[in-house]
């Protein structure tokens, strides 16, 4: 119980606590930080972040942003971040509705294949969010 | 002389413009407390992207490959000015100080021979601007149909910045706005956000040897961007805060002086109202005397 763990996005401190272990959606894959981690900055994918307390976990709908890991602690720094319950699914919708706009109109290249993996990555938070929510 | 009708109807009228101030501070003080706490909860973003760019800054300040948006063009002659005012009047001092600021700065490049641009976020200032620096002002925006300030209106506002930026039109971007200090004060603040220039002390001790993933050079790009953003989101917050600290304390001051001019009207009234009674019985008495 000794990670110091900050979650901010623009509008708020999400989350600043002890905790166990956080599980990051990075954009390289996902990774899990304990205490005492080396120092690493990565950027996230749009995903799930699951948060370990002693008591259970919780989990946290990220799209986008920073994690640092400091001898201070993990701080995440996100563009949007939500529980898993309050996260408003239809916001996930329009963002894959507008990607798939722009991938019609971006020509065959880099900028292509940024936009068609960002696409998976929110399809695969929906897919996610859609399975939890039926069982 | 105004006769004693004339009096009173503009004792009532000093009375209507009372009760409007009075509404107004009210509703600036409503919206005061919800615009306090958005500017608040903002800080904690804010603070720590800042620890976070400045830590991997410190680290990819000395190589040649760090992006132009945290070294800087290598010059110092094309000047942005991000002015960020508000979008309606009645708020004493705030949108004409923002203004002024940016104006001495202007003076000051211009002295020293820099070319300077100004963008405008926020009617007034474009309003007050437009006067002096027509041909300066390169973009504005309005947030008049705003309701309540998103992130997504700063980001708007930081990717027209960058865009600008990396297609050579300024060296040095500065932002102008107002930080809220309290009710009563709201301090008129430039922030030179490109390249970015870190407040206060530097991290201590020894920077953290960072392992990267993806690569150094990729973090920094996407980094960068949202450090403008968070910036320019975060003045917005604050002058939002300020505007309504400063329209409140305005309409204050409006409500006591209207207060005050009744007191004086009536005051006026009064002795008027009084001297044509004296007036009217001096010319009952004399007239039953002369009987």
């Amino acid at each position: 119980m000794a990670l110091h763990f900050e979650l901010v996005s623009p509008e708020k401190l999400v989350f600043s606590g002890s905790v166990e272990q956080v599980d990051v959606p990075g954009l390289e894959g996902d990774f899990g930080v304990l205490e005492d981690h080396a120092p690493m900055v990565a950027t996230l994918r749009p995903g799930i972040l699951t948060v370990h307390l002693s008591d259970g976990a919780q989990r946290i709908v990220v799209l986008g942003g920073f994690a640092e890991v400091s001898e201070k602690g993990l701080t995440v720094v996100a563009d949007l971040a939500d529980s898993v319950e309050d996260f408003d699914k239809s916001l996930l919708a329009t963002h894959i509705g507008e990607i798939e706009q722009k991938i019609q109109k971006t020509e065959p290249g880099s900028e292509l294949d940024k936009l068609v993996t960002r696409l998976d990555h929110f399809r695969e938070v929906d897919r996610h969010l859609t399975g939890t929510a039926m069982h | 002389m105004a006769s004693l009708k004339d009096m009173r109807v503009r004792i009532a009228a000093t009375k209507a413009t009372q009760k409007i101030t009075k509404a107004m501070q009210m509703v600036a003080a409503s919206k005061l407390r919800r615009a306090q706490a958005a500017a608040e909860a903002a800080r904690p973003y804010a603070e720590r992207m800042e620890v976070v760019l400045r830590n991997i800054a410190a680290g990819a300040a000395g190589s040649d490959t760090a992006p132009k948006l945290l070294a800087g063009t290598g010059k110092n002659e094309v000047h942005l000015l991000v002015v960020a005012t508000g979008e309606r009047g009645l708020a004493g001092a705030f949108n004409s100080a923002i203004v002024r600021l940016a104006r001495e700065h202007v003076a000051k490049l211009q002295s020293e021979g820099k070319e300077v641009k100004i963008m405008t976020v926020g009617r007034k200032g474009y309003e007050q601007l437009r006067r002096l620096y027509e041909k300066q002002i390169v973009e504005r925006t309005d947030l008049r149909s705003v309701r309540t300030i998103g992130y997504a209106n700063a980001s708007d506002i930081a990717s027209k910045v960058i865009d600008m930026f990396n297609r050579g039109e300024f060296d040095v971007a500065t932002l102008f706005y107002s930080r809220f200090k309290s009710v009563i004060a709201q301090i008129p603040t430039a922030q030179q956000i490109i390249p970015p220039k870190f407040e206060g002390e530097a991290p201590q001790g020894p920077v953290a040897a960072y392992e990267y993933e993806p690569e150094e050079e990729e973090i920094l790009a996407e980094l960068l961007p949202r450090y403008v953003a968070t910036q320019v989101f975060r003045a917005l917050l604050e002058n939002n805060a300020s505007f309504y600290g400063a329209q409140m304390s305005a309409m204050d001051n409006a409500t006591r002086n209207a207060g005050e001019m009744i007191r004086k009207q009536t005051l006026q009234y009064n002795r008027t109202r009084q001297a044509m009674i004296t007036k009217e019985l001096i010319e009952i008495i004399s007239g039953a005397e002369a009987l």
